[in-house]
């Protein structure tokens, strides 16, 4: 069975060393995390965390149990499938050259981007959507010199029932 | 009415159930301390902090009630590390209050400050730092219940000293309930009709019992199941005394050093019910191979512990007790002694086994460290609480002593924790003053807290200490022998103190057996003697441990005699 990738969101108590619980959990017990998402809800008591990791099935029901296990984990999904939406962000700065400004431009219209940040000779762009939609972008990004780039991981919400639609 | 901190941690207590509790003070928790003095509730000073949590941990295994224990911080709350990964590995319910600096002064490198909380987070069940006097009273509340309930465990509270001094309207907290934590007790009937139906076709059954056995008190029922189906009994390390181990069906102890007949149980049965066990890797040998043929249903209150060693065929998430109690039930309404396909071939095929191979030693001129404890059993009727060392002493004990009932053996399975015996035994002496409580200890061990005399000569807890001395860190060696080579690199421990001298500057009673016609008299003096008793027994040094499954075989793989 070969890994693949969940996300899994979970509400936590919003208490000083409840992240270092979570994050422990994973180090002490060799699970892997691709990402981490954590911050507070619409309750100032309880957070989100929402981890993206790479595991075969029975790793992951381990990951689900061990999680749910931890006294401050109140609640925990799998968010992996369609039933959820799934974004992440990235600010990415890119050399601008006056060649390729136009190139920049329409891919950021392309992809509903934004530019944030214009300097002499690069523009900061920002940027969400799925992993897939973010691969792409910097994939296209890359040949004109990417700078720096400072990427979020994944934050996801289960869709809400669509009836009548 | 306003109380302290420190008077809330007495009021808490006392409602909890708590008489006794064994610590160390400092400066952290001297205002505790202070109060400890006016309260109704006994304590044992240790010489050690790692002494209390294993005392504290022996305590509450014997009694079944949540152990407890107060250290100050830094040096002191460190030293408690060991006791409380012990205490975590075999799910003991226990609560360890430590002292830490003021919380103004927290996170400045304060004198006698660590971060007491991060070092335990991954070796307690739970565990709070209490940083307002208002909090402490839920707090201490939640971590009695979090460590009593479910798969028991420690739990540590840290409390700064300015919390212990602070002053706060008392309001009894009353029933705890933690939203996000509600263990599963009450099993999922149709779980159990599938366990049922897999009896119902099972041609060689087995019963593989664990700590959590012990831990539920589920023995009765699991006793009532096995013999009423006639199905034979193994067990982890953990597990032993949950049943009888002088009744026919008890097949002996599984594992890497488990009887033949139960290895080979185990690997040729079609049914294997667990209950209250993990699938140790001591236990299972090589996971692939461990009872290849069987399907297996595996009873146990943690999820957690359900397929993540070994896949199972039928999950059952509920207390040991409960489970069994329905179990028993359904067995009794489907008339299965009736219905089961007979298997008197399969018990007749585990005989045979236990003919071919049973644990054996030869006593000839130089003391058997077997025989040490074969003769203790007999001279105890079998009826003493015995806790243990870790190496080849407690694999002795764990094969030599057959034990009969429940919470009468006190080892560190999970973590193998030398040092643990002598102050469990302290702690199991606290829990039951009129009972026999043995220490079966190996020389390299019992000096890991050996200090712990003074705590048992100061109490009067006459604890009788059994060395089985042979001169090596025995357990190790026996690796060293068999896998490299007798290549005894830093083993041999030729160095160790008068233990009969020690026992008698320590106040105790010291006697020492050097040839194989002494250790009944030796032991029977001994045992009749007051007060604590250190009996040394000098014992063959290259004696090992057998059988002997290597880490990683199938546990049909077993180096025999
Ligand atoms: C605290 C600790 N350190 C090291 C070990 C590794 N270890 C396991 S058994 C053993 C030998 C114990 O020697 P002794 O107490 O004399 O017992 P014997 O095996 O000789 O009966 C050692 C060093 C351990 N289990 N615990
Ligand atoms: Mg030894």
């Amino acid at each position: 069975m070969s890994p693949e990738k969940h996300t899994l969101t979970m509400l936590v108590d919003n208490e000083p060393g409840v992240l270092s619980r979570v994050v422990g959990l994973f180090s002490g017990r060799g699970f892997n995390i691709d990402s981490l998402c954590v911050a507070e809800t619409m309750d100032p008591k309880v957070s989100r965390v929402t981890i993206v990791t790479q595991a075969n099935k029975p790793l992951l029901e381990q990951i689900e149990k061990q999680l749910r296990k931890l006294i401050n984990v109140v609640k925990l999904r799998d968010m992996s499938d369609d039933r959820a939406v799934r974004r992440e962000m990235a600010l990415i700065c890119v050399h601008a050259r006056s060649e390729n400004r136009d190139e920049i431009l329409r891919l950021v219209n392309l992809f509903r981007a934004k530019v944030i940040d214009v300097a002499s000779n690069y523009y900061t762009i920002e940027a969400s959507g799925d992993e897939d939609k973010m691969t792409a972008l910097i994939g296209l990004l890359r040949p004109m010199g990417i700078k720096k780039i400072a990427r979020t991981g994944t934050v996801a919400l289960y869709r809400e029932p669509k009836r009548g639609i | 009415m306003e109380l302290t901190g420190s008077q809330i941690l007495m009021t808490i207590l006392k409602e909890e159930g708590v008489d006794t509790i064994f610590g160390f003070p400092g400066g952290a928790v001297i205002d505790l301390y202070d109060e400890i003095m006016r309260a109704e509730i006994r304590h044992i000073l240790v010489r050690h902090e790692q002494g209390a949590v294993h005392a504290a941990d022996g305590y509450a295994r014997v009694s079944g009630k949540v152990g407890v224990c107060l250290v100050t911080s830094g040096p002191g709350a460190t030293n408690t590390v060991t006791g409380i990964a012990t205490a975590y590995m075999d799910s003991i319910p226990m609560v360890v209050i430590t002292g830490q600096v003021p919380t103004q002064l927290i996170g400045n490198d304060a004198f006698q400050e660590v971060d007491i909380v991060g070092i335990t987070r991954p070796c307690t069940k739970h565990n709070y730092l209490v940083s307002r006097v208002e909090d402490l009273a839920k707090c201490l509340k939640e971590a009695f219940h979090i460590a009593r309930s479910g798969r028991p465990g420690p739990v540590l509270v840290d409390i700064p000293k300015n919390v212990a001094q602070a002053r706060t309207e008392y309001q009894p907290v009353g029933k705890v309930s933690i939203k996000s934590y509600n263990p599963t007790y009450t099993p999922n009937p149709k779980q159990l009709q599938k366990a049922v139906a897999l009896l119902k076709t099972a041609r060689r059954p087995v019963i593989f019992t664990g700590g959590g056995v012990i831990l539920s008190k589920a023995s009765p029922e699991l006793t009532t199941l096995a013999r009423r189906l006639r199905i034979p009994v193994t067990a982890s390390l953990m597990g032993l005394g949950a049943f009888p181990g002088s009744d026919p069906l008890w097949l002996g102890m599984l594992g890497m050093h488990g009887t033949y007949r139960a290895n080979m149980a185990i690997s040729n049965c079609d049914l294997l019910i667990a209950v209250g066990v993990r699938f140790d890797d001591r236990v299972t040998g090589k996971t692939e191979m461990f009872a290849s043929q069987a399907k297996i249903v595996h009873i146990d209150i943690d999820p957690t512990t359900i397929r993540k060693n070994i896949p199972v065929t039928v999950p059952v998430v509920g207390d040991c007790k409960i489970s069994l109690t329905a179990l028993n039930q359904m067995v009794q309404e489907d008339n299965l002694e009736q219905s089961m396909p007979p298997h008197g071939e399969w018990l007749a095929q585990i005989k045979q086994w236990r003919d071919e191979y049973k644990l054996a030693y030869q006593q000839k001129d130089v003391i058997k460290p077997q025989y040490v404890v074969e003769k203790l059993h007999e001279l105890t009727n079998g009826e003493a609480i015995v806790a243990t060392e870790v190496g080849q002493n407690q694999m002795w004990a764990a094969q030599y002593y057959h034990f009969d009932r429940p919470q009468q053996w006190i080892t560190s399975g999970g973590l193998g924790t030398m040092g643990f015996g002598l102050p469990a035994a302290i702690g199991a002496q606290v829990a039951f003053p009129e009972k026999l409580v043995v220490d079966v200890a190996g020389d390299g061990s019992i000096q890991m807290n050996i200090q712990e005399m003074a705590t048992a000569v100061q109490y009067g807890l006459p604890v009788k200490i059994v060395i089985l001395n042979n001169r090596c860190l025995g357990m190790v060696r026996q690796w060293q022998q068999l896998f490299y080579d007798k290549r005894y690199s830093q083993t041999i421990m030729d160095h160790a103190p008068d233990f009969v001298k020690l026992a008698e500057a320590y106040g105790a009673t010291g006697l020492r057996a050097t040839r194989p016609d002494e250790v009944q008299a030796v032991l029977a003096k001994g045992l009749a003697t007051p007060g604590p008793v250190i009996m040394e027994f000098i014992v063959e040094s290259e004696e090992c441990v057998y059988p002997m499954v290597p880490a990683g075989r199938p546990i049909t793989d077993m180096l025999l005699v």
